[in-house]
C-alpha cells in the first residue's frame, strides 16, 4: 500500500515523506487515481456518503459535550441543547435531519449498486462491506433516535427490541439482556449512548476497507464492461474531485433547505412528549428509513406450520437427489419457466450422507409440524426482516448474469423498475396501521421484494438475451457523443 | 427517461413522510390558517407574542405548566431586561435548601424558569379527574400540524353529535383526537382585556394570540435559523454554481 | 498553485485527458476554492462556539447578595459560579487592623482601601479559594492573624484577606461586585 520513498527529498514535507509517506499515499487514493471516464453522476453518491458520516460523528461529537443519557435528564438535556447551548439548535438539526440525509445518499447509492451491477465480480467484497456498513448504520440509527428520550424513542426501542423474543428459548433472555432490566429503562438508554458513539467508527473502520476493496480493481461503471486501456481512464483528480465537490454543493443545499426551514419534516411530533411507559401512542411509527423493513416486517401475519417446511425440504432434497430425471420432466413441460429451473440443478446428484441428513431433518420437521408446532407469525416477522437485508450478501450469486449493467439488460430492466416502486411502496405501507388492505399488500410487497433477488435474478439471468455491449468504454462514450450531436 | 425516473422517486420519497403522519380516523382537519410565522420568510408578531404571553399567564397557566422558559427569554420578544426583571419577580419560585435544610420561597429572578401550577404529574392528575394538562413548552412541535391544531382545539368545542355520549367531566372537541377532551373550553369572548383597546378580544384572536405565544416558546431559535437559513442557501447556492462552471471547465475537451 | 499535469502514472500514460490550461480556468478554480475555505471555517465556528458557556450558565453569572441578614463580626458564604464567595461584616476593630498594616513587607503587597468599595470598609467580599492550591479557607478569625486560615498547607490570612503566612503567593482574589444599593450586592 505505502512505499518507502527511493530518496528523502529537502524540506519538511520531504523529511516528512520519508518516514510516514502519507502525502505520497494520498496522492495515490485520490489526486492519480485512475477511475473510468464515464462516470455519470450516481457515483457521487459515495463520497456524499462519506462527508456525511463524518458529518454525524462530529455534529455527534459537540452533542455529546451536552447531552446526558439518563432517563431523568435525557430529554431536558436536548432541549437544554436546543435552547441555552450556543448554536446547539444547528448541532441538533444537523445530527437528526443528517441521518436521514445519510440514509437517502446511501439507499442510493445501493440502487445505483443494482442496477449497474457494481456487486459482481470481482466486486463481491466491496459490496458485501457495503452491506456491513448498511448494518452498522442501522444500529446506530435505531440506538440513535432512543437517546432524546421522547415518546417515539422508548416505544420504538420497546418494540424492536420486544422482536428478539421471537427466537424460541433463548428469545426471552436475549430481551432481557438488551435491556439490562425488564423493560426499556435506565440501563438500556446508557447502553445504547455507549453503542451509538462507537458504531460509527467501526463504520469508519469498515469504509476504508469497502474504499481499500474498491481500489483493488477500481470503479465500475454505466457501461459494465471492464476498462481496457488508458484511454478508457481519467485521474481522479481534478476529473471526479471537481465533480465530486459540484455534488456536495447541490447535495448541502437540499441538506440545509431540510435544517434551516423544515428541520422536523422528517421527524415525528410525537418525539417532542417526553417518553411516558403508561402511555402508548396511537401509532408507532419508525423513521422513513426503516418503514420498507417494518412492513415486511409486519407482512408476516401469519403462523406457518412446520410440516410445509419439511415437506418443502423434502422436495427439495429429492430433486437434488434426481437431478437428471427432474431435468428431463422440466425440459418435456410445455409450460415457458421449467426448463429454466431444471437449468439451475446441479449435473452430481446429491450424496447419500447428504441426502440423509436432509432427509432426516425433513422427516423431524414434517413429524413436529403434524404435532402443531409452527413458526409463529412474529417469528416469521422478524426472519422475514433479518432476510430482507442479508439476503443482500448473496446476491453476487443469484445475479451470475455476465452483463454487470442493466442499461444492456432490457428484461431487467423492466423488473428493477418495478422493485424500486415496490420498495418505495413498501416504505408507505410502513407508516400506515395494520388494517384493510394494508397488510395483503404489504405481503405482496415483501414477496416481490424476495421473489426480485431468489427467482428473478437467476431466472432472467439465465434466459435473458443482453443488448449488444460496446466494444469498449472509450466506444461507448464517442457513440454517445455522436448520438446526443445527432439528436440535435 | 432516466430524469423522469429519477424524479418520480424523489417525489414519492418527499410524500411519503407527510402521509405518515395523517391524523388518526375521525379525528377533524385543523383549518389552515396563515400565520406570520409561516415560510422562509416568516417572522414572529412580536406584539401578538406578547397579548399570548398575557393569556398564558391569566388563563392557561392555571393549569400548564411552561417549565422550559426562562424568564430571561422575554426580552426576545420585546421586553426590556428591567420589564422581563419585574415580570419574574410577580412569582414564586421555591428554593432551597437554605443552610437550616428546608425549601423556601423566593421571587422569581431571570436565571428562573417559569414555575409549574402542580409539583408533579401525579398532583396534576389527581387535581384534573385524572387528566395530565402537558406542559405547553413544545406543545406546538408536540403535535402534527401544530399551531393550526391548538388554534382550532381552541375554539373548536361544539355541542356532541347524537350518536356520541360525553361522560360527566368531560367535553366534545372534534379536532382532539378521540373527541373527548377533559380540559374545557378555555377561552370565551372578551376573556382577556388586552392593552391595546384597538385589538379584539374575540376567541379567534386570543387564539392565535397564544398561538403565536406558544410557536415562540417552543422555537425561539426560528427567527435566527430562517435568517441564517437564508443567507446560507444564498451562499452555497453561489458556491455550486462556481463549482458547476469549473467542473465544466475542467472537462471541456474531454469526449464524456 | 499552478495548473495540474496529468500525472504519468501507469494506467493514464498515454491518456488524452488533459485539462484546459488558460486564465479563466484559473480564475474560476481560484474562486471555487476560496469559496470552499470559506464555507468550510464558517461552519466550524458553531461548533467552536457551541463550547463557550451556554445561555443558561451566562444567566448564573453575576448573584446578587442581601447584605441585611448579617450582622456585624458575622460572615456568610455564598456560590458564585462554582466558587464560594465569603461576604463579612467587618467590626471596627477589623477595619482599622486591616487598614492600619503595614504592607512593605507582605507578600502581595495590597492597601486594604483598594479591597473594599469606598465608604464600605466594613463589607469584604473575596472569592474563598486559597490562591496556593484552591482549597477553601476557614474563616470566623481562624489563623495567627484574626482573618482566614487555609488547614491544607497552613496559609493565613488577614482581616482583609491579603496572604501573611504559608505558601499562598497572592491576597485571596476580590471578584468584581458593586453594590446595587446599600444592602444589596450584584457579584459578576
Amino acid at each position: 500500500m505505502a512505499h518507502a520513498p527511493l530518496e528523502e527529498k529537502p524540506g519538511v514535507m520531504g523529511w516528512l515523506e520519508y518516514r510516514l509517506p502519507i502525502f505520497g499515499f494520498a496522492k495515490g487514493l485520490v489526486y492519480d487515481f485512475p477511475a473510468p471516464r464515464n462516470l455519470n453522476y450516481f457515483w457521487n453518491f459515495g463520497s456524499i456518503a462519506g462527508i456525511m458520516l463524518v458529518s454525524q460523528i462530529l455534529t455527534g461529537l459537540f452533542l455529546t459535550m451536552h447531552y446526558a443519557a439518563n432517563t431523568a435528564v435525557a430529554f431536558d438535556s436536548v432541549e437544554h441543547i436546543m435552547r441555552d447551548v450556543n448554536y446547539g439548535w444547528l448541532i441538533r438539526y444537523m445530527h437528526a435531519v443528517g441521518a436521514s440525509m445519510f440514509f437517502a445518499v446511501v439507499f442510493t447509492h445501493i440502487f445505483r449498486g443494482l442496477y449497474f451491477g457494481s456487486y459482481k465480480r470481482p466486486r463481491e467484497v466491496v459490496w458485501w462491506l457495503g452491506v456491513v456498513i448498511l448494518l452498522l448504520m442501522m444500529a446506530t440509527a435505531f440506538m440513535g433516535y432512543v437517546l432524546p428520550w421522547g415518546q417515539m424513542s422508548f416505544w420504538g426501542a420497546t418494540v424492536i427490541t420486544n422482536l428478539f423474543s421471537a427466537f424460541p428459548l433463548v428469545g426471552e433472555p436475549i430481551v432481557t439482556w438488551l435491556w439490562g432490566g425488564f423493560s426499556v429503562d435506565n440501563p438500556t438508554l446508557n447502553r445504547f449512548f455507549a453503542l451509538h458513539f462507537l458504531l460509527p467508527f467501526a463504520s469508519l473502520g469498515v469504509v476504508g476497507l469497502h474504499l481499500i476493496a474498491l481500489h483493488t480493481h477500481g470503479s465500475n461503471n454505466p457501461t459494465g464492461i471492464d476498462v481496457k486501456g488508458p484511454q478508457d481512464q481519467i485521474p481522479f483528480h481534478p476529473y471526479y474531485t471537481i465533480k465530486d465537490f459540484f455534488g456536495f454543493g447541490v447535495f448541502f443545499l437540499i441538506f440545509s433547505a431540510f435544517v434551516f426551514f423544515a428541520p422536523n419534516y422528517l421527524g415525528h411530533p410525537d418525539n417532542y412528549i417526553p417518553a411516558d411507559p403508561l402511555v402508548t401512542p396511537a401509532h408507532i411509527v419508525p423513521e422513513w428509513y426503516f418503514l420498507p423493513f417494518y412492513a415486511i416486517l409486519r407482512a408476516i401475519v401469519f403462523d406457518i406450520p412446520l410440516w410445509i417446511v419439511g415437506v418443502g425440504v423434502a422436495g427439495l432434497t429429492a430433486m437434488l437427489r434426481m437431478p437428471g430425471c427432474v431435468r428431463d420432466l422440466c425440459k418435456k413441460c410445455p409450460f415457458g419457466i421449467l426448463p429454466v429451473f431444471g437449468s439451475f440443478l446441479p449435473q452430481k446428484a446429491l450424496s447419500l450422507k447428504w441426502t440423509t441428513i436432509l432427509g432426516g431433518v425433513a422427516a423431524v420437521l414434517i413429524i413436529a409440524g403434524l404435532g402443531g408446532m409452527v413458526i409463529e407469525s412474529k417469528l416469521g416477522g422478524v426472519l422475514a426482516m433479518f432476510g430482507s437485508i442479508l439476503i443482500l450478501f448473496v446476491i453476487p450469486w443469484l445475479d451470475f448474469s455476465p452483463v454487470r449493467s442493466i442499461n444492456y439488460r432490457p428484461i431487467m430492466r423492466w423488473f428493477f423498475w418495478v422493485f424500486v416502486a415496490n420498495a418505495i411502496m413498501l416504505g408507505w405501507l410502513g407508516s400506515k396501521p395494520p388494517e384493510g388492505i394494508y397488510p395483503l399488500l404489504s405481503l405482496i410487497g415483501t414477496i416481490y421484494y424476495f421473489g426480485y433477488f431468489l427467482v428473478i435474478m437467476p431466472v432472467v439471468a439465465r434466459i435473458e438475451k443482453p443488448r449488444p455491449l460496446p466494444a469498449s468504454i472509450s466506444a461507448a462514450v464517442l457513440e454517445k457523443k455522436h448520438h446526443d450531436h445527432a439528436a440535435h | 427517461m432516466h430524469v423522469f425516473r429519477s424524479s418520480l422517486l424523489a417525489v414519492a420519497l418527499l410524500v411519503t413522510p407527510a402521509l405518515a403522519l395523517a391524523s388518526s380516523a375521525g379525528q377533524k382537519h385543523p383549518e389552515q390558517l396563515e400565520w406570520s410565522f409561516d415560510g422562509v420568510l416568516g417572522k414572529l408578531d412580536k406584539p401578538s407574542v406578547q397579548r399570548g404571553l398575557q393569556v398564558y399567564k391569566e388563563v392557561c397557566a392555571a393549569c400548564h405548566g411552561l417549565k422550559r422558559v426562562p424568564f430571561r427569554k422575554l426580552t426576545d420578544i420585546g421586553f426590556s431586561e428591567a420589564e422581563a426583571k419585574a415580570f419574574a419577580a410577580e412569582y414564586t419560585v421555591t428554593d432551597g435548601p437554605n443552610d437550616e435544610g428546608e425549601m423556601f420561597d423566593r421571587p422569581g429572578r431571570l436565571s428562573d424558569k417559569f414555575p409549574s401550577p402542580y409539583a408533579n404529574d401525579n398532583a396534576a392528575r389527581s387535581m384534573n379527574n385524572g387528566a395530565m394538562p402537558p406542559d405547553l413548552s413544545l406543545i406546538i412541535k408536540a403535535r402534527p400540524d401544530g399551531a393550526n391544531y391548538v388554534h382550532a382545539l381552541l375554539v373548536g368545542y361544539e355541542d356532541a353529535p347524537h350518536d356520541v355520549t360525553v361522560p360527566e367531566g368531560a367535553y366534545y372537541n372534534p379536532y382532539f383526537p378521540g373527541g373527548i377532551i377533559k380540559m374545557p373550553p378555555p377561552i370565551s369572548d372578551g376573556q382577556v382585556t388586552y392593552q391595546n383597546a384597538d385589538t379584539p378580544t374575540t376567541k379567534d384572536q386570543i387564539a392565535r394570540d397564544v398561538v403565536n405565544f406558544l410557536q415562540w416558546a417552543a422555537e425561539p431559535e426560528m427567527e435566527e435559523r430562517k435568517r441564517m437559513g437564508i443567507k446560507v442557501m444564498i451562499f452555497l447556492a453561489i458556491m455550486t454554481g462556481v463549482f458547476y462552471a469549473t467542473k465544466k471547465r475542467i472537462w471541456s475537451n474531454l469526449e464524456h | 498553485m499552478t495548473a495540474p499535469t496529468i500525472p504519468q502514472s501507469p494506467e493514464t500514460k498515454g491518456s488524452t485527458a488533459h485539462p484546459p490550461e488558460g486564465g479563466r480556468r484559473d480564475f474560476l478554480i481560484l474562486t471555487a476554492q476560496a469559496m470552499g475555505a470559506v464555507g468550510a471555517a464558517t461552519l466550524l465556528w458553531p461548533f467552536v462556539d457551541s463550547m463557550n458557556p451556554s445561555a443558561d450558565v451566562l444567566a448564573l453569572a453575576s448573584t446578587e447578595v442581601d447584605l441585611t441578614p448579617i450582622a456585624e463580626g458575622q460572615e456568610i458564604k455564598v456560590m458564585w459560579r462554582g466558587k464560594p464567595v465569603f461576604i463579612r461584616h467587618r467590626t471596627a476593630k477589623n477595619i482599622e487592623e486591616a487598614a492600619t498594616a503595614d504592607i512593605s513587607g507582605l507578600r502581595d503587597p495590597e492597601p486594604d482601601s483598594a479591597r473594599h468599595k469606598e465608604g464600605k470598609s466594613q463589607w469584604l467580599v473575596m472569592v474563598g479559594v486559597c490562591t496556593h492550591l484552591g482549597c477553601v479557607p476557614l474563616g470566623n478569625g481562624a489563623g495567627d492573624f484574626d482573618g482566614w486560615f487555609c488547614p491544607c498547607h497552613g496559609s493565613h490570612y488577614d482581616s482583609s484577606g491579603r496572604i501573611m503566612k504559608g505558601p499562598a503567593p497572592k491576597n485571596l482574589v476580590v471578584p468584581p461586585y458593586e453594590f446595587v444599593s446599600d444592602t444589596k450586592v450584584k457579584i459578576g
